[in-house]
């Protein structure tokens, strides 16, 4: 089974220890795992802030990126979720149509299609989960609260295997951080607001690290702990799953 | 209010969030509804099915709309009903005022109506001499004060009982400093209780129309629209088209959607079925477009007139609790009025589809299955598109698009990192770094994962 | 063009194609095997009392009691009184109590639905301090889809589900039970 790992662009510039744990891991795994060399940016920044007409670009060099591979796997849900819905070749529409069937958030591929059963991992702390939205709601990663139906969590799954590891939600299971692409910045004092408040509720629950299966959440969230000199940390999902 | 320059969303967020305690006890607030919310549906295996239902009849009547209009004013005026056409909120209010003045009315009651706040009616009237007396305890509080509702369902919900022991102080002579919203209550209800009994017209809301029957239902907890309409000589329902449905039986999905959306009752405590005047009584219906027929010629926008106006899309949105109701300077706000008013003003509120995470929880919650943040995103597109956008912005996404789109110039502007982190889109190409206002910066690593992988590929 | 006509042909110039209309059916609805026990949980629960009666004759001597107190007693349950018919809000205003007859009960909310013809007066069940309803416990049904197929809606001027007393919560979500409508609600079951 041939993977092309997709690295999102904050990722790869600020991150790089979440692409090398979640490359690690799926060696691990047993998958045979590339790294496209020429991938950049999923585009998404642009969309969201209303400009989809300028993803052309990303577009095309996504397609001629992964184009090659019968799964591409990311550590982020939001990236992930944004190829799936928006991804387009009007050239070779189908091409674009194969990389939005085969694309999948880490922890989907894990529980979905690598059925993983077992995790040689160790994370002896405890860890505040956040629910990253697009992951959420986006990708049905977990159930949410506000549906009627049966309640799962693929991310959960995985955390429940790894030895030592202490779970625990905030109050409000699964609400926005306030991250939201350009909303960081556009809708600053907001954004902020409702970043402070998650932290709160983990900090609460007195966790030694905040985990979400996306990085921008957790960028967002680092940034305010560490300014409000929070001995609390914040990691990637794939960096705990890794860990021995 | 209306007359004063507006603030964008974004700016006026960030008056609001000054007060940040005021701002935890208003989330705290709301979420406490959207609690109560959940603990109702949770209740009802059915939900889901329920919401199915309901997104369909919808669907089906607004792909049939001109004919169930036809035939609820066939029907309605088989039944002794009035039926007026407002093409937009000025005819409305014209409309309105020629009621009032041909029957010569002074004494006017008035229940909530979201339409009439969209139309500005009591402005309208005002400047003709004429005042209506809101009578939904909520928009009383909020009209003396002179103030819009904050909220579609609680239109007081930016209020403590404090400001409202102030306000009735002054303007109902209670006593000071009496905050007892037990107390605040009875008082207000003897007072517009003299309203009631004196009234000569009511103009109430309606929440659905039903097209076989020509009837049209009207839900309230306190009382107030029917104190009014069966007291007055003249009852006027102001409704906006997209309230028709086909049968009366889907009031049998909708009255089960409907309160337990809003406020986590299992129903209103009132349900009114009107069907026809009362003997004596004259009985008028406005049906107003405003827009409405616009937005169904929007295939990507049309389902927000699926709307029942239930607000779980407020009390569920993790920026509206935090912003407050006035922060989106329109009669309708949340996550539901940042899809309808694009269309009613799109240069006036360009903000508004910008003012969500996309978090998705809106379209969760929504009774109707309206895709609330997928149109957020639909409608960034279009403002974009249309050029309601700062030209800082476009020049910065330019800039990021052509990074982005070459891989080598991609990782050179990794490699001489400032450059990089200019660039990113979370510092908003803004001279004062704004992510930094309140929270560190990333650090930039040695390594980008990209190195890292070219020297370990091969072990 | 007039706006009725604008508004008409907008409508068919911009609806989309006609979809189908959802068939609506009982069989995925919850059943209750005890529906006066779920109406009374539901019913007092928003605030409403509930008070099983082995005969009606306990409504009639109740309703004695208080008229002969003093108190404006109005009875639509064992009096057909036409002149209710005429009395304005002035005169409705003074009502203590006033006990009707419902025609169901749905047990899933615990309401009640009364027809035009068993308020007597229109403005009666809102306007009055204290109301009493008597229902015939046969008479509950699970749900509103069931209620909608018994109920006559279109066959009377006006009808109402009533689900306790009137309410607010719009100062601080505080719950204050007598807003504008009764203070209070008793549902006899008989």
């Amino acid at each position: 089974m041939k993977v092309g790992l997709f690295i999102p662009c904050y990722i790869d510039q600020f991150y790089p220890q979440v692409g090398i744990a979640t490359y690690q891991l799926l060696k691990k795994l047993g998958c045979d795992v590339d790294y496209p060399e020429n991938q950049t940016c999923c585009g998404q920044p642009m969309a969201n802030s209303g400009f989809s007409p300028l993803t052309g670009g990303c577009d095309k060099n996504f397609v001629a990126n992964f184009d090659a591979y019968d799964y591409i796997v990311a550590p982020s849900g939001s990236c992930v979720l944004h190829i799936k819905e928006h991804l387009k070749d009007d050239k070779n529409p189908e091409k674009a149509q194969k990389i939005r069937n085969n694309i999948y958030e880490l922890t989907e591929f894990l529980v979905d299609i690598l059925k993983v059963e077992h995790l040689s991992s160790n994370f002896p702390y405890k860890v505040g989960f956040h629910t990253s939205c697009h992951g959420q709601r986006g990708l049905h990663l977990s159930s949410m609260t506000e549906r009627v139906l049966p309640q799962f969590s693929k991310p959960e799954q995985l955390l429940q295997k790894v030895k030592g590891l202490q779970l625990s939600y905030p109050e409000r299971k699964d609400e926005c951080c306030g991250f939201g692409g350009t909303f960081c910045v556009f809708e600053e004092a907001v954004s902020v607001k409702m970043g402070k408040d998650r932290i709160e509720e983990h900090q609460k629950n007195e966790v030694d690290y905040i985990t979400a299966g996306d990085v921008s959440c957790l960028m967002h969230l680092e940034g305010i702990l560490k300014r409000q000199g929070s001995k609390v940390k914040a990691i990637h999902l794939a960096e705990i799953l890794n860990h021995e | 209010m209306s007359n004063l320059k507006t603030l964008d969303h974004a700016a006026a967020a960030e008056i609001f969030i000054k007060d940040e305690a005021r701002t935890d006890w208003h989330d705290d607030t709301l979420w406490f509804v959207r609690q109560k919310r959940d603990k109702a549906v949770h209740g009802i295996a059915e939900w889901e099915q329920l919401r199915e239902w309901a997104s369909e009849i919808k669907n089906h009547t607004l792909s049939n709309l001109d004919n169930y209009l036809i035939a609820f004013e066939k029907q309605a005026e088989a039944n002794g009903i009035k039926i007026h056409w407002a093409a937009d909120a000025l005819e409305h209010n014209q409309l309105m005022h020629k009621i009032l003045k041909d029957n010569n009315i002074s004494r006017i009651v008035k229940s909530k109506s979201m339409l009439t706040e969209e139309c500005h009616l009591n402005d309208y009237l005002k400047k003709q001499g004429i005042e209506v007396v809101d009578t939904d305890l909520g928009e009383r509080i909020v009209q003396l004060r002179d103030e819009a509702p904050s909220h579609i369902v609680l239109p007081a919900i930016h209020l403590k009982k404090q400001d409202v022991s102030e306000t009735f102080h002054e303007h109902l002579h209670t006593e000071e400093g009496n905050n007892d919203p037990q107390y605040l209550t009875e008082a207000a209800r003897q007072h517009l209780r003299d309203h009631f009994i004196q009234s000569e017209l009511a103009i109430t809301g309606v929440n659905f129309a039903i097209a076989e029957t020509g009837g049209f239902v009207v839900c309230t907890n306190e009382g107030n629209a029917d104190m009014g309409a069966h007291t007055a000589k003249i009852h006027v329902a102001c409704m906006g088209i997209e309230k028709i449905i086909p049968k009366t039986e889907h009031l049998g999905v909708f009255l089960r959607l409907l309160a337990r959306s809003a406020t986590g009752q299992p129903i209103t405590t009132y349900s009114s079925h009107f069907q026809k005047p009362r003997s004596g009584q004259e009985m008028h219906i406005i049906i107003v477009d405003n827009g409405r027929t616009k937005q169904l010629g929007r295939a990507d926008f049309r389902n927000s007139l699926k709307c029942i106006r239930c607000a779980a899309c407020f009390n569920t949105c993790p920026v509206y609790r935090r912003s407050g109701g006035h922060s989106y300077h329109t009669a309708v706000a949340g996550p539901i009025g940042s899809i309808l008013n694009p269309n009613l003003d799109m240069k006036a509120n360009a903000d508004l589809p910008f003012a969500s995470t996309l978090c998705g929880s809106c379209s969760n919650v929504c009774p109707v299955k309206i895709d609330i943040h997928e149109q957020l995103w639909k409608w960034r597109q279009v403002i974009v598109e249309e050029g309601y956008v700062k030209p800082e912005k476009k020049i910065a996404m330019k800039g990021m698009a052509w990074l982005f789109s070459n891989p080598k110039v991609y990782r050179w502007a990794g490699k001489s990192g400032r450059w990089f982190l200019r660039t990113m889109p979370f510092l908003g190409n803004n001279k004062l770094n704004v992510w930094y206002k309140q929270r560190e910066m990333p650090e930039a690593p040695k390594q980008s994962f990209h190195d890292w992988y070219q020297q370990n590929k091969n072990k | 063009m007039s706006s009725r006509e604008k508004i008409l042909a907008t409508c068919t110039a911009n609806k989309p194609a006609l979809v189908d209309l959802p068939q609506l059916s009982d069989e995925h609805l919850t059943h209750y095997d005890d529906k006066i026990a779920q109406f009374k949980l539901i019913l007092e629960g928003i605030g409403g009392k509930v008070v099983a009666l082995e005969n009606i004759e306990q409504v009639k001597e109740e309703i004695a009691i208080h008229k002969q107190s003093g108190e404006f007693v109005v009875d639509t349950v064992f009096n057909t009184d036409d002149a209710l018919k005429a009395q304005t809000s002035f005169d409705l205003e003074r009502v203590d109590r006033a006990y009707l007859q419902a025609t169901l009960g749905v047990a899933e909310n615990g309401s009640v639905w009364l027809y035009e013809a068993q308020m007597g007066n229109r403005l009666l069940p809102f306007i009055c301090q204290h109301l009493f309803i008597v229902l015939d416990k046969a008479t509950l049904v699970d749900n509103m889809y069931q209620a909608y197929q018994k109920l006559q809606v279109q066959e009377t001027g006006f009808g109402v589900f009533i689900a306790g007393p009137s309410k607010t919560a719009d100062i601080e979500q505080s719950l204050v039970i007598g807003a504008h409508g009764a203070r209070s609600l008793t549902v006899y079951l008989v």
